[in-house]
């Protein structure tokens, strides 16, 4: 126990420091997940919702392979990236590898299958609900994807968060496309997975705390601001 | 009403915290290179201190992608680099045959050492024949970390094992195991299972896990490992900055480049050795 | 006066000439799971009057108001509006309230301006019909509230509002007060008294013998996915000619002809 309130009290400290390195590093990994959760919810909650709200041929199909994609494997997701990114790729031509975009582009693939494929679950669940009501007061077909959006708002923010948690904590795709560059495209998790390889266990399990305090932070702030939007709606 | 507002608030709120993050401070000018290099020069230091010297100079940025020799011989080869900066003679010798670098440049070397635990099971303290030394590891059955990961060090351990004359794929899962992972994940493991590792001196050295383990063999010439630098053939991937790359490869060969490596040192050891145009 | 010739209007105003047909089924009959859950209904509501359906449990009387309202298909037979087949048109002429109230997710107020703005509405003509609702329901000072935090009672009164709220010329409701007390559904009826004040025509559900005897003026009367009876809702409750219909009334179980056929 004395290696944990040691790994406890280092990572406290790394805080306190409040090193310029480490705060770039945490900035780069909010940017980089925080905007891939963004693009992926504004994919994967129309698509999850059209999913769970209409019938329609090789709809099971579809949901099967939502839920499959969501367990694709991080180093996958960055080995395709990269063949697309790299210079004898497609897409090299952008020279998007080894950059921020790269990674954001990486994990937004890893994200949208799971708050497609949740969001789904959600909708269809609730659509069970509204369904005789929306059909007797004859909404349509756009006003109901957006009404079952809207309404099941407060579920989808936990799935918007379960995208953050997986996007945050992935370290395979991002080191491959990203190369864990200094400065460039080093995150939380390169930075772990680069500290352990050095041997230096104790800064990388420090900065897993970071990290997990970071993900503590983010979660905290996103159930304030539904508390506090639940707590406006009886004003 | 007030709800929508408050949530819609929330949901931008948190993806201008994503954008609005800081960035990537680019450099002044915007120059930059892309180098393709390995964990042992990136992990040991030798990068944070030579790179900024260089930038200084010249105002390029220097950005390295370290990973496996193995895997940056490949990435190079598919055009995603300027410069490949690696330790694999043969591979290296390779990759300029076929057309992917201009041309192959010694730049320095370092050695590398067979570390093991204190109890030393195969009774190689203090050998200096290192085929003699994995002879006995081999006879005895003791436990052997090797990174199979086919990165540099991996090639140059299974030559040494060749020479040796032992087949260690017949051992493979045995007393012989691959991790097939990186020179750090190696010796994270290895040291975990009372291994004998082979590593490069500037790995061991820097490295901050040593636990109770100590250099067991050391000093062959055979364990030399020598480090070479090539410029990404632009004729054969357009997307490589040649002008940079040169100025990067012409700097590290030259007398201030080889100063600065020589002058990089670790708990007061110097890890690599220049011997550019020996 | 269309259809008046061929059809014996249930009416209470004895001598009056019978309003006109609003909604009729034809031949009516839905198929599920292999039987035949409503089997050839013929039912004619008129205009502005008050229709009561009562029935036992698994008689088809809310699979016959979701067939008149469209929400399921027929397997056979036809729903008309004001002569013609059910359209897309004539739904929104329509509104139903269900036995357990859909609320949505929002508040009260955001509730009757989503059904409005469904319909189209917008501007100071959605307030005054926002306004006037929840008057009518009574929930002025909990229009702020989410809707699924209010009482039952309150939730059915919001929904019976909701649906009024859209101005339609026939509304349909499922057992609206079946879990409901007395004084809830008192204020459900007092809505609904408005309501046909105002011209609006109402088929209700309701196994509520009182309720029936308050608010029918026809009454059908369905037994295993058929009309057993129909007519003026006193005649029926006081004197009901169909076996059925007796033994319901007097608390029996029934299980004589017909039985559920196969398909």
């Amino acid at each position: 126990m004395d290696g944990f309130f040691g790994i406890l009290g280092e990572a406290v400290a790394l805080i306190l420091a409040w090193d310029a390195d480490l705060i770039e590093i945490i900035g780069l990994s909010l940017r980089v997940t925080l905007t891939a959760v963004g693009i992926a919810c504004l994919i994967g909650l129309p698509l999850g919702a059209l999913v769970g709200t209409f019938r329609f041929p090789g709809r099971t199909a579809v949901t099967v392979l939502l839920n499959a994609l969501m367990g694709l494997p991080p180093v996958v997701v960055g080995l395709i990236v990269y063949l697309m990114l790299s210079a004898s790729g497609p897409l090299g031509v952008l020279g998007l590898l080894y950059t921020p975009t790269a990674m954001i582009v990486a994990q937004t693939i890893l994200v949208t299958p799971i708050v497609a494929a949740l969001t789904r679950q959600v909708v269809e669940d609730l659509n069970r609900e509204y369904a005789e009501q929306f059909a007797s007061l004859g909404v349509g077909p756009l006003d109901r994807v957006a009404a079952l959006l809207w309404d099941a708002r407060y579920s989808l923010l936990t799935v918007a968060l379960a995208g953050f948690g997986r996007a945050v904590a992935e370290v395979g795709a991002v080191f491959i496309v990203g190369g864990n560059i200094n400065h460039v495209t080093r995150v939380m998790t390169t930075t772990i997975a680069l500290e352990t390889s050095k041997g230096n266990l104790q800064l990388a399990l420090a900065l897993g705390v970071v990290l997990l305090g970071l993900a503590v932070a983010v979660n905290a702030l996103a159930m304030t601001l539904r508390v506090s939007a639940q707590r406006a709606a009886y004003a | 009403m007030m709800t929508r507002r408050l949530f819609g608030l929330a949901a931008a709120g948190l993806l201008a915290l994503g954008l609005a993050a800081p960035g990537t401070p680019a450099a002044a000018n915007g120059k930059f290179i892309l180098v393709q290099s390995t964990t042992s020069t990136q992990n040991s230091g030798l990068f944070d201190h030579i790179l900024p010297i260089f930038t200084d100079k010249t105002g390029i940025e220097v950005r390295v992608v370290a990973v496996g020799t193995g895997q940056a011989i490949k990435n190079a080869a598919n055009g995603d680099g300027d410069v490949l900066f690696v330790h694999a003679r043969p591979a290296e010798e390779k990759f300029v045959a076929e057309g992917h670098g201009v041309a192959r440049f010694d730049v320095m070397y370092n050695d590398f050492v067979i570390v093991g635990p204190p109890a030393d099971p195969a009774g190689i303290k203090g050998m200096t024949d290192v085929t003699a030394a994995l002879g006995r590891i081999a006879e005895a059955e003791a436990p052997f970390a090797s990174r199979g990961d086919d990165s540099g060090t991996n090639k140059a351990e299974l030559r040494l094992w060749k020479a040796a004359g032992i087949d260690v794929s017949e051992a493979s899962g045995g007393w012989y195991r691959e991790t097939g992972s990186g020179m750090g994940a190696t010796l994270n493991a290895g040291t975990a299972m009372g291994a004998y590792i082979m590593t490069d001196r500037a790995t061991w050295i820097a490295f901050g896990n040593k636990g109770d383990y100590a250099i067991a063999v050391e000093g062959d010439e055979r364990l030399f490992n020598q480090y070479g630098i090539i410029l990404v053939n632009p004729e054969k991937h357009a997307s490589v900055k040649a002008d940079l790359g040169q100025q990067f490869v012409d700097w590290v060969l030259s007398e201030e480049g080889q100063a600065a490596i020589a002058g990089f040192e670790v708990n007061g050891q110097q890890l690599f050795f220049p011997n550019a145009g020996g | 006066m269309r259809d008046a010739a061929c059809h014996v209007a249930p009416s209470g105003a004895v001598g009056a000439a019978p309003a006109p047909v609003l909604a009729a089924a034809r031949g009516l009959a839905f198929e599920a799971g292999g039987r035949r859950l409503v089997d050839g209904i013929d039912l004619e509501i008129r205009e502005g009057r008050r229709t009561v359906i009562m029935g036992a449990n698994g008689a088809g009387k809310s699979l016959l108001l979701r067939l008149l309202h469209g929400l399921i298909r027929p397997s056979a037979g036809t729903v008309l509006w004001q002569g013609r087949p059910l359209d897309r048109a004539a739904r929104r002429a329509q509104a139903m309230v269900f036995q357990r109230p859909v609320m949505l997710r929002r508040s009260v107020r955001a509730n009757l301006r989503f059904a409005l703005a469904v319909r189209g509405l917008s501007g100071p003509e959605r307030a005054e019909r926002e306004r006037a609702a929840l008057a009518s329901a009574r929930l002025e000072e909990l229009a702020r509230r989410p809707a699924r935090v209010l009482s039952g009672g309150e939730q059915q009164r919001l929904a019976v509002a909701r649906a009024l709220a859209c101005e339609p010329e026939l509304l349909l409701l499922d057992e609206p007060t079946a879990s409901l007390d007395p004084a809830s559904t008192m204020a459900i009826e007092e809505q609904l008294a408005e309501a046909h004040a105002r011209g609006v025509t109402l088929v209700l559900v309701t196994h509520d013998l009182g309720q029936a005897r308050r608010i029918g003026d026809d009454l059908v009367f369905l037994h295993a996915g058929r009309v057993a009876e129909q007519g003026d809702a006193a005649r029926v409750l006081e004197a009901p000619r169909s076996e059925a219909a007796r033994a319901w009334l007097s608390g029996r179980i029934y299980l004589g002809p017909p039985p559920l056929r196969p398909v």
